[in-house]
């Protein structure tokens, strides 16, 4: 299995998902007008991932915007995730928000509170 | 005629205009607002925090928009683009941000719209957090986008009512308009 890197847009993040040491990172703007196209292979590299994930996986997700179409997709992501510290594997989602962005900070605690993963919210200071 | 086009896109433009657009909302085009916009705020000294939640309600009007508007307007006798919409964003003496969006609704789907602005615009901020998390975490994701969260999140940032109008027009469409403060 290969690592998953797809580059960002000015409407999409940018994914590296590194195969060989466990970190996954999305990083960027996620306001797509069709967000399942983009998140299907993010997805589709998780459920593989999940059959012989390594023992800990860390998650990266540090988004400037992003969509309500995006939040559901966010949302699958994080269920593949919640399937593998299920199965007794160590997962950490970090979530970043900028200084003073509160929207982005609620929207972590929102899926903190949905998604059984141990988070992290990471406050970025200029 | 009860309804004229051109004179309620003249009239909405009163205060400090920042944008207006009326034509074919395509993807192109929303591309082409969100970097007209963030451009001009960044050279404007507007806070972050307004910035981003400007942007934030601009992406999410104009994807409902897009993802809700009728391709073809029948019976309409304006020359009309396919998917047609209207876009003003302006800032008023208060010195708040105000996005109008407008597109013709077919009468049909008036009163589900009425009804979900309306409980929308009933519900407190946490209220509003369970009603988005129950969305996200319960309603399948449709082709269209968001299943039903763009209002629901417009109101979560703004915490301010959204006001509308439904303009009648013919046996078929009104034009509908939303207005959201910032």
């Amino acid at each position: 299995m290969e690592s998953l890197i797809i580059e960002g847009t000015s409407k999409t993040p940018n994914v590296v998902f590194e195969r060989d040491n466990g970190k996954l990172e999305i990083k960027g703007r996620s306001i797509p007008e069709n967000s399942i196209e983009f998140y299907k292979p993010l997805v589709d590299w998780l459920e593989e991932y999940a059959h012989s994930p390594l023992d800990r996986t860390e998650v990266n997700v540090h988004l400037e915007y992003f969509n309500t179409s995006s939040s559901k997709c966010i949302l699958d992501v994080f269920k593949k995730l919640e399937t593998i510290h299920k199965n007794k594997y160590d997962v950490q989602i970090n979530w970043y928000y900028e200084e003073d962005d509160e929207d982005m900070l609620e929207a972590g605690e929102d899926y903190e509170s949905i998604i059984r993963v141990p988070f992290k919210m990471i406050e970025i200071v200029d | 005629m009860s309804f004229n086009i051109n004179e309620y896109y003249s009239n909405l433009s009163k205060g400090d205009v920042i944008l207006a657009y009326k034509g074919s909302i395509t993807s192109e085009l929303i591309n082409e607002v969100l970097e007209a916009v963030e451009g001009k705020l960044e050279d404007g000294n507007e806070d972050g925090k307004t910035r981003k939640k400007l942007y934030n309600v601009l992406v999410e009007s104009l994807q409902n928009l897009y993802h809700h508007i009728e391709e073809t307007h029948e019976g309409i006798d304006e020359d009309l683009d396919p998917k047609f919409g209207i876009l003003v964003i302006e800032k008023d003496s208060d010195g708040d941000y105000k996005v109008i969006t407008g597109n013709f609704v077919s009468v049909v789907k008036t009163k589900f719209l009425k009804e979900k602005i309306d409980k929308i615009n009933s519900l407190s901020k946490d209220e509003l957090k369970d009603m988005y998390k129950f969305i996200l975490n319960h309603q399948k994701i449709s082709a269209k986008g968001g299943g039903g969260l763009g209002l629901v999140d417009i109101a979560r940032k703004t915490g301010k009512k959204m006001l509308y109008n439904f303009y009648d027009y013919n046996e078929k469409y009104v034009f509908f308009d939303l207005q959201i403060l910032i």
